[in-house]
């Protein structure tokens, strides 16, 4: 892997936070209905902080992952959230695919 | 995840090496597992028809919800040969997502100038292949059509399992080669994986065309792998 996939590697980038002392959760697309932007298997890293690196969708309910996020660090206790149109939370962040997308939310422990 | 689970699958990711992660989504306990390893028994299908088809799935698996998560080595492109074909080859391999190597000793064909933007090697593929392995994520496309430089690297990529070996040269030359490699012990299943002549037959006349015609090739033998082939450890 180059220098340069690394630094944009939500993996790499995880265990790199990790090191540092930050808390980090990992958010991983699990499934997908309709149109989707970004594949299952697609992750998105998060620290304690609120920074973030990767993607989950095409930016649309990033910000959402990122506040669940916070509370996955605190407890521990991983999550699966949904997203799409029927879904008033998901309508407010605007998954504007009109596509739905589970994530699964869980904390780097160790 | 642990860390040391996911230090793990980082690893065997930076080794080109196929992995997945088994997700129990309702204990959050993660495991990652490297082709080749032994797999829990009762995971065993599940687990190879992830790694065969490379694509992620929700599984049961021990009456619990999980999510097999897989990550294989991203496709690479090793050329030998640094003339006309590759040079239009260099400029559409990346488009289509592959890493791409240029390996050709003949440094009057490999230089910078022709070859902006890609890893170029001007060496012997005797000296570069040894400590750059190629693997069965590599497609090698010789084009050189000289045995000096061609011959290596093509017994070197079926050895390696590559899911591609393309050799350029007219069908006589090919005859030429196919006997060369026969002589020197490959055997008559091996010799028939070559792609020769190379490039999907579109008529294709130009450099730029036949770069066309061996890039689609490619693509098709990434899409089309014999699932059995997959999944094996090497």
């Amino acid at each position: 892997m180059t220098n340069e996939a690394k630094m944009l590697d939500p993996l790499e980038i995880a265990e790199a936070w990790h090191r540092k002392g930050r808390a980090v959760a990992l958010a991983t697309v699990i499934e997908t209905w309709g149109s989707a932007p970004r594949a299952v298997g697609s992750h998105l890293v998060i620290d304690g902080g609120g920074n973030f690196e990767g993607s989950v969708s095409g930016g649309c309910v990033e910000g959402a992952v990122v506040s669940e996020a916070a509370d996955v660090i605190a407890s521990g206790v991983s999550k699966v959230l949904e997203f799409g149109v029927a879904d008033e939370t998901a309508w407010r962040v605007g998954l504007s695919c009109g596509g739905r997308i589970r994530v699964y939310v869980e904390r780097i422990d160790g | 995840m642990q860390l040391s689970t996911l230090e793990k699958l980082n690893e065997a990711r930076s080794a080109r090496r196929p992995a997945v992660v088994v997700n129990d989504i309702s204990s959050g306990r993660a495991q990652a597992f490297i082709e080749g390893e032994a797999f829990p028994a009762e995971w065993e299908a599940a687990i190879s028809e992830t790694l065969r088809s490379g694509r992620p799935k929700l599984a049961t698996l021990d009456d619990q919800p999980a999510f097999i998560n897989v990550y294989l080595p991203p496709p690479r492109l090793v050329v030998i040969g640094a003339v006309h074909i590759s040079q239009a080859l260099a400029r559409l391999a990346p488009v289509a997502g592959f890493d791409m190597t240029i390996i050709d000793p003949r440094t009057a064909f490999a230089t910078a100038e022709r070859f902006q933007d890609i890893e170029l090697l001007a060496d012997w593929p005797e000296d570069v292949l040894p400590t750059r392995p190629l693997d069965r994520y590599t497609a090698l496309a010789a084009v050189t059509h000289d045995p000096k430089i061609d011959d290596y690297p093509i017994r070197a990529a079926l050895e390696a399992g590559c899911f591609y070996v393309g050799a350029l040269g007219s069908r006589k030359t090919h005859a030429a080669r196919v006997e060369r490699l026969r002589s020197a012990g490959v055997s008559q299943e091996e010799i028939g994986r070559i792609r020769a002549p190379i490039g999907l037959d579109i008529g294709a006349a130009s450099p730029a065309e036949i770069a066309v015609a061996v890039l689609a090739q490619i693509i098709g033998a990434l899409r089309h792998r014999d699932p059995e082939e997959q999944g094996h450890a090497t």
